[in-house]
């Protein structure tokens, strides 16, 4: 019997250590639900401690993508949804999931491949026309797979295209399922095309023999918004706490915390709160 | 090899300079993990036991179905479990999704069965070598199951390190319900998937040789202790 005892005390001690675990943020926090390209991009790690020392409360971010992070909304998991998919976020608000979204700052994507560049695609600006080329070869092309703001603004630019590389895709186009990173890692090692939004890719190590291909038409603008999780659906969710984030990344100084963000000397996202 | 290198001197300098942020997330892993197999051992070995020493009907269905959650998948678990925990789940009102208490939960589910299923093959063994003894002592079941246990406890102990070993280890689950929140439900495992998802091989590598070197100090610590056991009380 001395054995069980020895194990109670032993457990009890455990518990309270484990109690003690999550005590380390005392504070005031809310959960966020956003996109792995925000937080792979680095851009929380600079922006969020500013954010906290200004306000005292801690920010939580659940980086998924798009689709999930809208999904974690609407269980009520988050406090505020901060993604990039204009379409899927109206029908988030229409649902009544979210209340008060606001633009909150733009980057685009880029298409990228390796060097040697099969498709012939490279200093083009039309992106309908350069996935147009990548599928006339069959040149490997790599996608997310996995309802995100990215991928769906993927899908959406083959549908313009006229093509339908899922239902009709061969070999060349693999869907891995996954984030932006581990997409990326996907493309460069096999030496693929992939669509990617410009922060992520510049905050990205493992290129291999990857670099940006075709940039800067306006259909591959990539604008982010934010909004709070509706309390009358969810009652507890924290709404002042909440909207006080919302408020300061549309505030003069969240824009410009955002707008002074930068990696190798190129900002990776620009605030455009006010109509920037 | 142009990334192990690298890696190699990447934990050298991470582990040397104690690092606060590694010191933070390799005591969060060892705090959930070894919370979450404590749990497990408490839940799973008096299952084991009775399981081992009870005659019932339905017995050898159990038996098996126990030894088949020996490959409940992580991400099966993690999915369960964020159900149960979300907002909009059964114990959504605890409102601990996303915190370290979600991914103790998580963990102790996937390694009870190890733990359950390990030890009812170990007491089964010792009973069937001591059964007559314990029977002519006039030992109820319920008494056999103990002293089976506390009989076989060096073997026990393996049984415990292997469920350390998985939920350690394990990254679905706690990606799922603890969310690799910065400061918060950021363990081992998942810092590796995010800077593997950063692209930056040589710093997740460098994470995943601490967390083997982590391992690797506790079981010769266990192995420690129990050699000297042995000498001194076995």
């Amino acid at each position: 019997m001395n054995a069980i005892r020895r194990l109670l005390i032993c457990s009890v001690l455990l518990a309270a250590c484990g109690a003690g675990m999550p005590s380390a943020a005392q504070e005031e926090f809310i959960v966020v639900a956003s996109t792995t390209s925000t937080q792979n991009s680095g851009l929380f790690g600079y922006m969020l401690p500013k954010f906290t020392a200004k306000t005292g409360i801690q920010v939580r971010v659940v980086a998924q993508g798009t689709g999930q992070a809208l999904a974690t909304g609407r269980r009520g998991d988050a406090d505020v949804v901060f993604v990039h998919d204009e379409l899927a976020e109206a029908k988030f608000i229409k649902g009544g999931f979210g209340v008060g979204r606001k633009d909150v700052m733009y980057n685009d994507f880029v298409l990228i491949g390796p060097k040697g560049d099969p498709a012939q695609v490279a200093g083009g600006k039309d992106i309908v026309a350069a996935l147009k080329k990548v599928h006339a070869v069959k040149a490997p092309f790599v996608s997310r797979g996995d309802k995100s703001g990215t991928n769906a603004a993927e899908l959406r630019l083959w549908k313009v295209a006229g093509i339908d590389p899922v239902t009709g895709r061969g070999a060349w186009y693999r869907e891995t399922g996954s984030g932006m990173g581990p997409s990326l890692n996907t493309a460069s090692a096999m030496d693929a095309y992939i669509f990617s939004d410009r922060g992520t890719w510049l905050n990205f190590k493992n290129r291999g023999d990857l670099t940006v291909l075709v940039e800067g038409d306006g259909r591959l603008f990539n604008q982010y918004g934010v909004m709070l999780v509706n309390p009358a659906k969810h009652p507890h969710v924290k709404r002042d706490l909440g909207q006080a984030f919302i408020d300061w990344l549309v505030s003069d100084e969240g824009q410009k915390t955002i707008a002074s963000y930068k990696v190798g000397g190129e900002p990776l996202f620009f605030p455009n709160a006010n109509g920037g | 090899m142009g990334t192990i290198g690298p890696a190699v001197s990447q934990a050298a300098v991470m582990i040397a300079g104690l690092d606060p942020q590694l010191v933070r997330i390799v005591a969060l892993s060892l705090g959930v993990s070894l919370s979450a197999v404590l749990i497990a051992t408490l839940v799973g070995m008096p299952i084991g036991a009775s399981i081992a020493v009870a005659r019932f009907p339905g017995r050898q269905a159990t038996i098996v179905l126990l030894n088949a959650l020996l490959g409940l998948p992580a991400v099966g678990v993690g999915l369960l479990v964020y159900l149960l925990l979300s907002r909009a789940g059964p114990l959504g009102e605890f409102g601990i999704l996303f915190t370290p208490a979600a991914m103790v939960v998580a963990q102790a589910i996937l390694v009870a069965p190890i733990i359950a299923a390990f030890s009812r093959q170990a007491v089964e063994d010792a009973w069937r070598e001591y059964r007559e003894q314990l029977d002519s002592l006039g030992a109820g079941p319920f008494q056999a199951a103990l002293t089976l246990l506390w009989d076989c406890r060096f073997s026990l102990l393996t049984t415990v390190l292997a469920g350390f070993g998985r939920a350690v280890a394990e990254v679905g689950t706690v990606m799922i319900v603890g969310g690799n929140i910065d400061g918060v439900t950021r363990v081992m495992t998942t810092a590796i998937a995010l800077e593997t998802s950063k692209g930056d091989l040589p710093l997740a590598l460098g994470l995943g040789i601490i967390l083997m070197g982590l391992v690797l100090a506790l079981n010769a610590t266990a192995h420690a202790v129990t050699e000297f056991a042995k000498r001194h009380y076995g």
